[in-house]
Formats: C-alpha cells, structure tokens, sequence
C-alpha cells in the first residue's frame, strides 16, 4: 500500500523523490514546492491531520546541515506520511512555515525554531517556547554540549542579587546511560560511560593513536 | 490564720500561668504552625500530595494548611525540577514570603539538580535561594518529607527568635 501512495503521489509531482524509511512511506520535497505540495496533501489526497513537525542536525560538516521532517496522518484511511524537506541555508537555516495549513504548527514551528535556530517565514509569532527569550543557543544542534554553555540567568533582578548563572551542567564522566550489552535493560545499571574523570580531577588526555607507546 | 498571702500570685483571679524563655514559647509556637508553599514543580509534588493525604497526615505536625499564597506561607516545599526558565519565578516567590521563612529542597532534583544534567535544568535550588533542609531520593518517600519537616522542627526549637525580633540586623 506504501509504494502504492509513493507512486500516486509522485506520478504527477516531478519534485519529489522517495525517501529511505524504516516504517512509513516518506518523500523528499524542495522547500520551494513545501507549502503547496502540504496543501495538497490536505486537501486533496486526505492527510488532513499534521501530527508532527521537527528537523534533524545532520552534523556540522554536512551539507545540507538541517532538514525539516513533517509527519501527517490521514484519519479516514489510517495512513501515515512523512515529508522532509532540506534547510538552503546552513549558518541561518530558514524554512516557508506552514501555520497558516494546520493552526498546530504553530507550537511545532516555535518548538523547532527554540531547538534547532531554523526560522519558519511567515509565523506569525516565532518566539521560543521551551527556553526563555534571550537565551543565546540553540540546544538541539549538534555542536551543543548536553551539559549546557554558561549564560546569564533569565530575570536580571534576580540574577543580580542572587549571583546565580546559567552554567555547565556537572556531568562526572556522563551522560549515564545502560550498556548496549549484558542482558535485559532493567538489570543494567546506567554508568557514566566515562568515570575517569570528575568536576575535581580533570579528564584525562586519550593517548594520541598515531604515536607509537615505547 | 492566714493561708495564702495577699501579694502572691492568685490562680482564682489570673488562671494558670507557665513560666518560660520567649525564644521558647515564640520557637514552639512556629514550629508547630509552619505553613508551606507548595512550589511543586515535578513528580516530587506527587509525594508531598501525599504527604498531606490522610494516610501519612502531614496535619499532625501543623502544617496541613497548604498557602499557594506566598505571604501566607512559612516553609517552601521545593518539590521538583527547577528549571533555568523557573529559578526567577521562584526566587521572586521566596522573596515575597514574610519573616521568618524557612526553604526545604525536596528531592533529588531540588537539592542538587538529580538525574537532570542537562542545559535547561538549575543544579540545586541552594543556587538562588538558601535552603534549610536537604531530603534526598527519586522521588522521597512522604515519610521522608515528614523526617524533614521534624528536622526543619527542631531546627527552628534551636532557634534565637527574641534577639532577631529586637534586632533589625540579622
Ligand atoms: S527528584 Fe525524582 S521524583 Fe523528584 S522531581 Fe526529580 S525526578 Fe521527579
């Protein structure tokens, strides 16, 4: 049935392309056909429901670096659809936001703008959700470290006299995580993958692999 | 003969009365009428919701009269994650509680910032507001909030309540 779907739908749009998937059918569309082509899919092929919106960080070095990944379902046939859409920019990713299609993406497009820095033009109101205004990254990126960058706290009032701030988080050789090995989940402790180091003794220099030990 | 003298202390007309320490009646007095500021703010607030259920009864230490007013309010209950979004909010909360007040950090979380070590979340509410008592575990056991407030007891018995009543500077 999902090939079925890729066919229709890609037999009279020559801008699409397939899209490798493990679970449902998805395609690959340009940014510029984005807003159309989901207008379509609402109206005319049934997905009238936008389930969810969010983006991927291929890494720095990629190009291109984001992607925006729209997932739709149709109710009347039980049908799942995932759209993903690649970002032209990569130092300031921008994407056509689709929040005049379906009122929902409006949270979703904020959500994914607070994470990932990608700016939806035409929102109407594209400020962070998650994080307070002001805050100067963008922590889902790739290059953002888990345990946070120090900035100042929200409420300057508050910041000044209690000389709090935003700071890295103590991570003592974390993230804690169970091992891909050795039995069922629930018997697996979560360890800190690195415990060679703490806040107190500095992590120590990995051996460089292209000198030879004596 | 005369039994009792004139000039004494006459329990007819003055009733009994208990000699005492002020810092004693004053610190008795607020330790057995401490009413929290329930600042739950994750699954924490679930076990002190319990707390204040019939089965643990947190209403026999006097401090079933949950204020979500902060003028109202003795003791904040720091029940849960604070997030960096949230530290103003609860600073400006504390700050706005009258004399004395007393902060208790429930959880893991609360105290030290727990299994979050994470850009968003603050690491100890003891960062932005001075915390009295510490109660660890994921989340606490109602008994364990109990053992706190028993601890945050007897801490204010300890108390020298007079001297900051008359002095200004604390
Ligand atoms: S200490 Fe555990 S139970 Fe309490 S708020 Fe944190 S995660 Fe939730």
């Amino acid at each position: 049935m999902s090939d079925e779907l890729l066919t229709t739908l890609m037999e009279r749009r020559t801008f699409l392309s397939a899209r490798p998937s493990a679970d449902h059918p998805a395609v690959n569309c340009p940014a510029s056909h984005l807003v159309a082509f989901l207008r379509d899919l609402r109206d005319a092929e049934g997905f009238e429901m936008l389930l969810d919106v969010t983006a991927v960080d291929w890494a720095e070095s990629r190009r291109p670096r984001f992607t925006c990944v729209y997932h739709l379902f149709d109710l009347e046939r039980s049908r799942y659809l995932r759209v993903a859409s690649d970002c032209h920019e990569d130092a300031n990713p921008t994407m056509p936001s689709v929040a005049g299609l379906w009122a929902t993406a409006d949270w979703h497009e904020r959500e994914t703008y607070d994470m990932f820095g990608i700016r939806f033009e035409g929102h109407p109101d594209l400020r962070r959700i998650l994080m307070w205004d002001g805050y100067p990254y963008y922590p889902l990126r790739k290059d953002f470290p888990l345990a946070g960058e120090e900035t100042d706290l929200p409420g300057a009032d508050v910041a000044e006299h209690t000389d709090a701030r935003v700071s890295a988080a103590p991570m003592a050789g974390g993230p804690f995580v169970s091992g891909t090995s050795g039995g069922p989940m629930s018997e697996r402790e979560p360890r800190a993958k690195d415990e060679s180091w703490t806040e107190n003794a500095p992590k120590p220099k990995k051996p460089d692999p292209t000198k030879e030990s004596s | 003969m005369v039994t009792a003298t004139e000039y004494g202390y006459n329990s007819k007309i003055e009733g009994d009365v208990v000699v005492s320490r002020a810092d004693a009646v004053i610190n008795w007095i607020r330790s057995h009428s401490v009413w929290p500021m329930p600042m739950g703010l994750a699954c924490c607030a679930i076990e002190l919701m319990a707390a204040g259920g019939s089965r643990f009864d947190i209403s026999r230490f006097g401090m079933e009269v949950m204020r979500f007013s902060p003028r109202q309010s003795d003791c904040m209950i720091v029940a849960g994650t604070v997030t960096y979004k949230m530290a103003p909010a609860v600073r400006r909360i504390y700050d706005q509680m009258a004399e004395p007040k007393w902060v208790v950090a429930m959880g893991a979380c609360a105290s030290t910032g727990g299994m979050y070590r994470s850009y968003a979340v603050l690491q100890g509410v003891d960062r932005i507001v001075p915390v009295d008592v510490y109660v660890s575990g994921c989340p606490p056991r109602p008994e364990a909030l109990l053992d706190a407030m028993i601890t945050l007891q007897n801490k204010i018995r300890r108390e020298r309540s007079t001297a900051r009543l008359i002095s200004s500077n604390r």
